[in-house]
């Protein structure tokens, strides 16, 4: 669009305070990481090393860290499985009543978490008699993980043709060869983000962790959530939180790899919701592969 | 050896395929069976019993459940002034950090797909995108350090003689605006880069001012993208307790839900059923403003 010399100005202006808006908070809390002070005082009285000092050794972090990967992994595999099973249903075969299994797959990330957690423990604890424990919380975060992995695989099924298949079974390839040599290569990069997807939203997530995990037990977000209420642990959170930030990178930098084979991707519980049904991430995933180009 | 297991495995393999073939129904029921079980039984079968429970009651004396049907949950919704108050608060709280992030998000959108230039273009949505990937709690806290009496914020605000909101509603506004922003920005720049490049020079050709444009042309091509986004706005906002919990001493209907559920399992039953009434309901408006269609 042709703009003025001042309208382009103006815009920009506007433009860098939006990102100044997304980046500040993001660039308080490393600053609050490297505080001296035992108390969220602004601005710093000076500036320490020792709270990651304090975080590396901090055992209960560890442990969380590890029972937040234990649990990402359970989920992942169990969505990308289920995921999977569905979208070459789905992708595949026209069948009554597919289009509701389209909106049930959305549900559970589409409906606010809490009533996902509200609902699941309390057929845990009231119906079925389960206590809760990490298994729940696995139960709980696969079953709003598989509408990431349904989405990236639907949408490549969606773009391959499935004449492919149809060759493949012509030359005498029976339906497992097929899958294997013809079908599970071309979703190869789709699964792969679709997974890494899943895992990141499962070690990211607290409200339908927090409504189904067992006393006692701590993933890394409710690890962070009981330390802000002790005042002790307290400034270790900020420079768990950096770690964190830090480590985000990784699926950054994966999510971009296996974008730029053409894969939609993006991270957070509305975003991954939807394909047809809700209106936005159909959309968002391709934003975010028009990005890689 | 080996090679006779594999050709075993083979025709077993085929046999299994000539069984299937012709078979659809078996098919798609083979794929589906074990994804529905969870999804169905599991899953809806808890949303199901969660409704069902939101009629139970609990006994005020022993604590215990009373597994009778009964509207008294609903009634103590309805009647309680406080519970009104809670779920206007909420209400109100999701349309202003909507609208908020509608207003913020559509410059920047507008720069990213009709501006910039493509490097500019790809740089803007990772740096848009990036926020996504940092813990949700993480950004809370660090909002909670910016919202505190000694923080950022009241740091900033004290030479112009102003005091930030301290634990209040702004506070959650502020917050929950922050938290959702990427997912108004990204469908209104999807709904922005379809509008071809052509109608908006057209429109300059036939002599129009820009903010014409922008108001005849642009907006309204572009305002079932804006709707879409809205709904994530909108209904994370309706639904999060962890926000209006760490930076307000507010209630809101997600920390009214995680309160109760400890001591009254069917009233938090039923107050969570609020929120996906109201959440259906902007669904219906959303699908008539056209935002499932457009984008």
């Amino acid at each position: 669009m042709r703009l003025s010399r001042r309208g382009k100005i103006t815009l920009r202006a506007v433009v860098a305070l939006i990102l100044a808006f997304i980046y500040i908070p993001l660039l308080v809390i490393v600053v609050e990481a490297f505080n001296s002070s035992r108390i969220l005082k602004w601005p710093p009285p000076g500036f320490t090393l020792s709270w990651f000092g304090k975080a590396f050794e901090s055992e209960s972090a560890r442990e969380a860290l590890l029972t937040s990967i234990e649990a990402g992994l359970a989920a992942m595999l169990i969505a990308v499985v289920l995921g999977t099973l569905i979208s070459l249903a789905v992708g595949r075969r026209s069948f009554f009543g597919r289009d509701s299994i389209s909106f049930l797959v959305v549900l559970p990330i589409a409906l606010p978490g809490i009533v996902t957690g509200v609902a699941l423990s309390n057929t845990f604890t009231q119906v079925l008699g389960v206590s809760l424990s990490l298994m729940t919380v696995i139960i709980g975060h696969a079953t709003f993980c598989i509408v990431v992995v349904y989405n990236n695989v639907v949408a490549r099924l969606r773009r391959t043709s499935g004449s492919f298949e149809e060759a493949s079974a012509d030359l005498g390839a029976d339906p497992w060869q097929t899958f294997r040599w013809v079908t599970f290569p071309a979703l190869r990069s789709a699964l792969g983000a679709g997974a890494l997807l899943a895992f990141a939203l499962s070690f990211d997530e607290i409200i339908v962790t927090n409504f189904t995990i067992g006393a006692g037990e701590e993933t890394l977000p409710i690890w962070i959530y009981h330390n802000l209420f002790r005042p002790k642990e307290l400034p270790v959170v900020p420079a768990v939180a950096v770690i964190l930030i830090v480590l985000s990178i990784i699926p950054v930098y994966l999510a971009h790899r296996l974008s730029s084979d053409d894969a939609g991707l993006t991270p957070g519980r509305g975003a991954a919701a939807g394909d047809g049904s809700t209106a936005g991430p159909a959309t968002i995933a391709e934003t975010e592969a028009a990005a890689a180009h | 050896m080996a090679t006779d297991a594999v050709v075993v495995k083979r025709s077993a393999g085929r046999r299994l395929a000539g069984f299937f073939s012709g078979r659809p129904r078996l098919q798609i029921g083979s794929l589906l069976a074990a994804p529905m079980a969870w999804l169905v039984i599991l899953y809806l079968g808890s949303l199901v019993v969660l409704l069902i429970t939101a009629f139970w009651t609990v006994d005020p004396l022993s604590g215990t459940v009373i597994k009778e049907l009964s509207w008294d949950n609903f009634k103590e919704l309805v009647n309680i002034p406080v519970y009104r108050e809670i779920i206007w608060r909420t209400v109100r709280t999701a349309i202003l950090v909507t609208l908020t992030d509608a207003i913020i998000a559509f410059p920047i959108a507008f720069f990213m797909a009709k501006v910039a230039g493509r490097k500019t273009k790809a740089l803007l949505v990772v740096a848009v995108l990036m926020p996504l990937w940092a813990s949700y709690l993480v950004k809370i806290i660090a909002w909670r350090a910016i919202l505190a009496e000694h923080g950022v914020l009241n740091w900033a605000l004290e030479p112009i003689g102003l005091h930030g909101p301290g634990a209040g509603t702004a506070s959650v506004w502020l917050t929950m605006s922050y938290l959702w922003l990427p997912y108004m920005i990204l469908p209104i720049f999807a709904g922005l880069e379809r509008i071809p490049d052509s109608l908006i020079a057209a429109s300059e050709d036939l002599g129009a001012h820009p903010f014409t444009t922008f108001r005849k042309v642009i907006l309204p091509l572009a305002f079932p993208a804006v709707v879409a986004g809205s709904i994530f706005t909108f209904s994370l906002t309706l639904g999060d307790y962890l926000a209006p919990k760490l930076v307000s001493n507010e209630q809101f209907i997600g920390t009214s839900i995680f309160d109760s559920i400890t001591n009254n399992q069917p009233f938090a039953a039923a107050f969570a059923l609020v929120p996906i009434v109201i959440v259906i309901a902007y669904l219906g408006v959303a699908r008539k403003l056209g935002a499932f269609e457009h984008v």
